[in-house]
């Protein structure tokens, strides 16, 4: 069984990227923001339910779609607003924006637009920590996409031959970009690439917090034992468009999923299954979780009053950061 | 004639080239079904079928590396990279394959292929999704750097480019996408590639540019040219490599002065080339130091200060009115 901490663990943290994602449609659409934002909503149960396995030390590394797992890393959400806004007291200073967040003293060592770029970051870090020997794992979390880049195989390759404490998790939500995964891939059980290789792999419900947490768990224990790296497929949805809310690019509506697919998947929310299980097994009554929902909240308006007071980045400083001196 | 924005006119070259040779295909992340996500390669998949107008996976070495082998096996690829800042990852592949295969192969195989991306700022983008990298694929021998201007000469060049037997990295100002149309002709049209445009005749002043910055140096022109009498002559480079440096030498010879609008960052930009160019050959005539207006030698800023990176009017202002006053 699950601890009660653990379980109000997962519904906070699916709430808090739920909500922050949401947050951002307005400034989105406003032009607030104009930088491509990748809006993870839907996807959350992936990021909660991995990132409650790992602590503080352990690394994570993610693409352009990764508030969630920045987040869940630990990341402020006052940093991350502030830095998709452009803002000088943002994660990155204002210089990175949505999708080149960091917080390094939580382990999370960045997010990189460049899909499939950060893939062999984390195995580095996975051989930093097996050289150190200091029992931290790696994650690298990535798309369905990043699984066409030839990179993904090097990686696995390089972690699987020095048994590296690496966590594969592959987000598949069936597109990249508008392409449905059966256009770019001869079959559609990722998981199974990691094989051939000798890396454990399964595949789970990624809309399920609770089975994705157990997977986690197994295979942090496994990587924390010195018994080599995992690849995770989940199985996932993002219910919103590719870029932005709406996938508008350049003015024209291109989001090519069929609404009955896209209104199956919100039936399958994630939030929405664990708060059930959480009203269904009187951990916690609909009170609670709405005090919940509405401490985040205030966070999150917080973390806008932030951003309004906080200024672009000076304009003295454009050179700074090219080097260290 | 038809009016047209820049994405309307490649999307006009590509269903000409395609007609017209059947070897001719597009290739490349979205650019099927979908049309591309910035839609230059609309309808070819309904007119000419999934075999030409290919949707790949996410795989941009992969994409070029088979572009590579489908242009030695005989085929014409055109292959799409959805911003310039992943075609890095084909480096690889044109720089060890395509650039060198007419020179290894002495003379026996060609490379025609190209490798079309949009580029370049102004856009409230950023790093990868905003860079103007010219030089990367400038400094590599075998392979042509094209970067049209305007709608008309996007479809004349990438007609030339899709016909040419080398390789050519096909680069499109992305800012200059919707940003105006232009009569583009109905009769097919090509340009000469290695060979840049004096768009303007003058006598006091060469002005040298290129895609997006090329407009924005023109309004600067006109401005200027509308306060004083002088005499601007303004050239469109087109081509980046093979440079035409007889087009702007002779014109600098004329003019005695030079400024040079780049919007790649400053150390090794196509402007250095162009400078030491000059040097060899015109330096006696001239009469003011060649100055250059350009980015500067940092990544790409976030949307918030992305025009600080941006060559500005002002700055290319001050710089022909320095060099006129020299
Ligand atoms: C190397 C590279 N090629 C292309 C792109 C453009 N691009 C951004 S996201 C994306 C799709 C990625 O799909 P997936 O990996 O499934 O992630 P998802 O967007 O579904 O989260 C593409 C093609 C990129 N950022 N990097
Ligand atoms: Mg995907």
């Amino acid at each position: 069984m699950y601890s009660e901490e653990v379980l109000k663990k997962l519904y906070a943290d699916m709430i808090l990227v739920r909500l922050s994602e949401e947050s951002l449609v307005e400034p989105i659409l406003s032009g607030d923001v104009k930088c491509p934002v990748h809006l993870y909503s839907g996807q959350e149960a992936v990021a909660a339910g991995i990132g409650a396995v790992l602590n503080e030390k352990d690394s994570a590394f993610g693409t352009h779609r990764s508030h969630g797992h920045y987040l869940v890393k630990g990341g402020s959400v006052k940093e991350m607003i502030a830095e998709i806004h452009g803002k000088s007291t943002g994660c990155s200073k204002g210089r990175g924006g949505s999708m080149h967040l960091y917080a390094p003293d939580k382990g999370f060592l960045g997010a990189a637009p460049i899909v499939a770029g950060t893939i062999s970051l984390a195995v580095g870090a996975g051989m930093a920590s097996s050289i150190r020997k200091d029992g931290t794992v790696a994650v690298s979390f990535f798309g369905d996409g990043a699984v066409g880049e030839g990179v993904l195989y090097e990686s696995l390759n390089l972690a699987a031959l020095r048994k590296l404490p690496v966590i594969f998790v592959c987000e598949n939500n069936l597109y990249s970009t508008h392409l449905h995964i059966s256009e770019i891939r001869p079959n559609d059980e990722i998981y199974k690439i990691a094989e051939p290789f000798g890396i454990t792999s399964f595949r789970v419900d990624g809309n399920d917090v609770l089975e994705v947490y157990e997977a986690a768990e197994k295979a942090v224990e496994q990587c924390r034992n010195n018994n080599g790296p995992v690849f995770i497929e989940t199985l996932t949805y993002r219910m919103r468009g590719h870029v932005g809310p709406d996938d508008n690019i350049q003015g024209t509506h291109t989001d090519i999923r069929p609404a009955a697919e896209v209104e199956d998947w919100r039936q399958k929310d994630p939030i929405e299954r664990l708060k059930k299980y959480l009203l269904e097994n009187g951990v916690a009554d609909v009170e609670e979780l709405d005090l919940i929902e509405r401490e985040i909240q205030q966070e999150i308006n917080e973390a806008y009053v932030f951003t309004n007071d906080s200024q672009l980045p000076p304009k003295s400083e454009l050179e700074k950061y090219v080097f260290s001196k | 004639m038809p009016k047209m924005n820049m994405i309307q006119a490649i999307n006009l070259a590509l269903h000409e080239e395609m007609e017209k040779d059947e070897t001719v295909l597009v290739m490349g992340q979205d650019v099927g079904v979908n049309g591309g996500v910035f839609r230059a390669t609309e309808g070819l998949s309904v007119k000419f079928g999934k075999e030409r107008a290919i949707d790949t996976p996410l795989a941009e070495s992969g994409i070029i590396g088979s572009a590579i082998g489908m242009a030695i096996a005989g085929l014409k690829p055109v292959a799409e990279i959805q911003f310039s800042g992943f075609s890095y990852l084909t480096l690889g592949q044109l720089e060890g394959n395509a650039a060198r295969m007419r020179t290894r192969s002495r003379g026996q195989f060609t490379c025609p292929l190209v490798m079309r991306m949009p580029y370049g700022g102004g856009v409230r983008a950023l790093e990868h999704h905003s860079e103007s990298k010219e030089t990367y694929w400038a400094h590599t021998a075998g392979l042509k750097v094209v970067i049209p201007s305007s709608p008309r000469n996007a479809r004349a060049l990438l007609t030339a480019a899709i016909r040419d037997p080398d390789p050519v990295i096909f680069m499109e100002p992305k800012h200059s996408y919707r940003a105006f149309k232009e009569e583009v002709p109905e009769k097919k049209e090509t340009m000469e590639i290695g060979k840049a445009e004096i768009v303007r005749e003058g006598s006091d002043l060469t002005l040298v540019s290129w895609g997006a910055m090329f407009h924005l140096t023109k309004k600067v022109v006109d401005q200027i040219q509308s306060e004083r009498k002088v005499s601007i002559e303004l050239i469109d480079l087109l081509t980046i490599s093979p440079m035409d440096s007889a087009t702007i030498n002779a014109s600098v010879r004329k003019t005695g002065r030079c400024v040079i609008v780049q919007e790649a960052q400053k150390t090794l930009g196509p402007a250095s080339e162009i400078i030491a160019r000059i040097n060899d050959e015109v330096l006696m005539y001239l009469e003011a130091p060649v100055k250059r207006v350009s980015g500067y030698d940092v990544v790409m800023p976030y949307f918030g200060r992305e025009k600080m990176y941006l060559p500005t009017m002002e700055r290319i202002r001050r710089a022909i009115e320095e060099t006129l006053e020299f």
